[in-house]
């Protein structure tokens, strides 16, 4: 999925030399490196403002956070009573503002606008100088839960979230919260990469927690395994658990649902002709024990899980499958399950459209047979792959 | 008590040979020079193997690691890393080589860079680098000064080492000096030969080395061959008789090799980075292989 190539681009009228010489991760002016031996003449780095008449507004916008909008339009054509998405929509565009706040810290803030509303998706400041191998985030995030909850809509292999995400961690949007992160590596033997990460969070999630009281707190713990296989292949691995308070909890009773969840990718990209060709793996395997007053079926335990591949066919081609299952989180004898192809066609790396026939079988009986096309386009700085 | 004492200072003695100094590069040629001007003070790994295309390089945890145990990080710098670097920086619990902190160099500043864009750039004209051509280290005169701004970076962070850095620099500039007269002569009589490569990273080669390049295999930089652009590369190599298409070894031939067969074009094979085979060992070779390589193709060609 590393389609997206170092680049970066204008911001509109302003992007003159000095706005432009700020790159995705507003780097702080070129220091003047100690330049060596005298013999070599070398240009002091000039001053940020290069034109006489401009030079006061693109002074003044030299720290600005680089940004960028990724515009997320889809299509479904289809019969569907449980999902009923719209026909046409523009169901995302998300607004990215990132920048170094000062020698500590960086901040990232993905405004994410629906065609009537907005919402902070992540707002988050992370401390990238702390001691004893700390890395520490705070501001409201995506919870470190698994691996595609991670991710941002936009980065997923898919158009739509898979069902576990939708039936287990409360919605297509998953879980995200508002607290704590704080990450740290594992030494391991034999260059393994591991990091175990612990975090804080106001017990309120949309669809999943609720909190009552400020007592109210959700966790999450999240430990990853990452080893080169070889020069081509790696392998991805992570161990997740969270729990917090759930929406059937009283004044007198705390009602807790947990969540647990394995989650792994093989990748394998030859690096001499990566560019053109590659494959991946994914899977992802959940369990959520909800515990419910008994007149709401008493404490539910469900499972989830979707498996998902994707292969390179040509530098701009790329096809896929994926199998998904998933109990509902608040009845865990409901079970739904689908099946996915997918084709994804990149004119490059700033665009990208793609096709999904999806097959859904919701508990009930519903079967929904859809067809879904995706557009999305992204201006602005340019952003690092997501891997 | 004396034995002690004894091992102490014997302990003290072997320091520096366990206390390297940790360099990692982007690129295996900034860790070739910095091997060169370091000597046996540095411990040097470069993240992109030669025959890996640069732009596209995963950011994988496994960087991570060994960036948080770098002394030193050398970039190519004009946003050439950006797709995969600043995560991991952020990541690499290593203040040391955040960008604007002493372990940060970033070896473009001081080069010799081309087509830096002079109007407004868009994307409409593909992957255009708003900063200039990143692909500038295939000039040895850049290598010069890369391999100046490493020995005065490594003795600003190794101070008792500034000595050795000092007297390892002038070792390497004496024999890039010396191989440059070789190259320069060996590729004296294709001076001004017109040549037509596959992406747009030749350019500081081209200039050193006096030759042409005249158009692209790529209708613009990113974007793969298109049918009718091909169509104008192929009139256009047939028209100027153009003798080479210079290709990266990450990039598929097949498009070179079709508009070869139909021009008498030679399609060569040129490898940008240290690595790209292993007889490519460190920055000199890389010319070596590159120029013989050109030479060998320029045989019967006029």
């Amino acid at each position: 999925m590393t389609i997206w190539k170092p680049i970066a681009l204008s911001l509109g009228v302003f992007a003159a030399t000095a706005q432009i010489s700020r790159g995705q991760e507003a780097t702080p002016p070129p220091q003047p490196t100690p330049v060596p031996t005298a013999t070599a003449p070398e240009p002091t780095p000039a001053p940020p403002a290069p034109a006489a008449p401009a030079a006061q507004s693109q002074a003044s916008n030299y720290f600005n956070p680089s940004i960028s909008v990724i515009g997320n339009f889809l299509a479904v054509a289809g019969k569907n009573s449980v999902e009923n998405l719209p026909n046409a929509s523009l169901r995302e565009s998300e607004v990215a503002l990132q920048a170094i706040v000062d020698p500590y810290a960086r901040a990232d803030f993905f405004l994410s606008f629906s065609e009537t509303s907005v919402e902070v998706e992540e707002g988050f400041l992370t401390f990238t100088s702390l001691p004893a191998g700390l890395l520490a985030k705070v501001g409201k995030m995506r919870v470190a839960f698994g691996k595609i909850n991670t991710l941002h809509l936009h980065v997923l292999p898919w158009p739509d979230a898979p069902l576990p995400i939708v039936n287990l961690l409360g919605g297509e949007e998953g879980w995200k919260s508002t607290g704590v992160s704080i990450a740290r590596l594992i030494p391991m033997p034999a260059d393994i990469f591991s990091e175990l990460t612990a975090q804080v969070f106001r017990g309120e999630a949309e669809g999943l927690f609720q909190a009552r009281k400020r007592s109210d707190i959700a966790y999450n713990g999240h430990y990853r395994l990452f080893r080169d296989l070889s020069e081509a292949t790696n392998l991805d691995l992570g161990f997740s658990y969270g729990a917090g308070p759930n929406a059937t909890s009283s004044d007198e009773t705390r009602r807790w649902t947990k969540l647990e969840a394995i989650d792994f990718m093989l990748r394998w990209k030859p690096l001499r002709t990566g560019n053109y060709r590659s494959a991946s793996l994914r899977g992802e395997l959940f369990r959520s024990r909800r515990d419910q007053p008994e007149d709401l079926g008493g404490k539910q335990t469900a499972r989830g899980w979707y498996l998902s591949g994707e292969y390179q066919l040509a530098k701009r081609w790329f096809a896929g499958a994926r199998i998904e299952s998933s109990d509902h989180a608040d009845d865990g004898s409901k079970r739904d399950t689908g099946q996915a192809v997918i084709l994804t066609f990149w004119p490059s790396e700033f665009s990208q459209v793609r096709g999904e026939l999806r097959r859904r079988r919701y508990a009930g009986g519903v079967t929904a047979n859809e067809a879904l096309l995706q557009l999305q386009f992204a201006i602005g700085a340019h952003g690092a792959h997501p891997f | 008590m004396k034995k002690h004492s004894m091992a102490l200072a014997a302990l003290f003695l072997a320091a520096p040979l366990w206390a390297k100094v940790q360099v990692v590069s982007s690129l295996q040629d900034f860790a070739s020079i910095a091997d060169s001007v370091g000597g046996d003070r540095v411990e040097t790994s470069g993240l992109a193997r030669g025959y890996q295309d640069p732009h596209f390089v995963d950011a994988k945890p496994s960087f991570i690691l060994k960036l948080s145990r770098a002394d030193l990080l050398i970039v190519a710098g004009l946003e050439l890393e950006i797709g995969y670097l600043p995560p991991l920086i952020d990541q690499s619990r290593n203040d040391k080589i955040h960008p604007g902190n002493a372990g940060y160099l970033d070896a473009s500043i001081g080069c010799d860079i081309l087509q830096r864009p002079t109007t407004q750039v868009t994307r409409a004209m593909g992957d255009v680098h708003p900063y200039g051509n990143p692909h500038y280290w295939t000039d040895p005169d850049n290598g010069r000064v890369i391999a100046r701004a490493i020995a005065a970076k490594l003795a600003e962070l190794d101070p008792s080492g500034k000595a050795a850095y000092e007297k390892n620099l002038a070792a390497f500039e004496a024999r890039l000096a010396e191989k440059e007269k070789e190259w320069n002569a060996k590729m004296a009589p294709y001076a001004g030969t017109k040549i037509v490569t596959f992406h747009d990273s030749w350019p500081n080669f081209a200039k050193h080395f006096k030759l042409a390049i005249v158009g692209h295999v790529e209708p613009k930089p990113g974007i793969p061959p298109t049918p009718s652009h091909t169509l104008e590369i192929i009139n256009l190599i047939k028209a100027q008789n153009i003798p080479l298409i210079v290709i990266e070894p990450y990039f598929d031939s097949k498009t070179p090799k079709s508009i070869a067969a139909q021009t008498g074009a030679t399609v060569l094979t040129l490898y940008p980075s240290v690595g790209g085979v292993p007889e490519i060992k460190d920055y000199f070779s890389l010319f070596d292989y590159d120029i013989n390589a050109f030479v060998g193709a320029m045989k019967g060609k006029k």
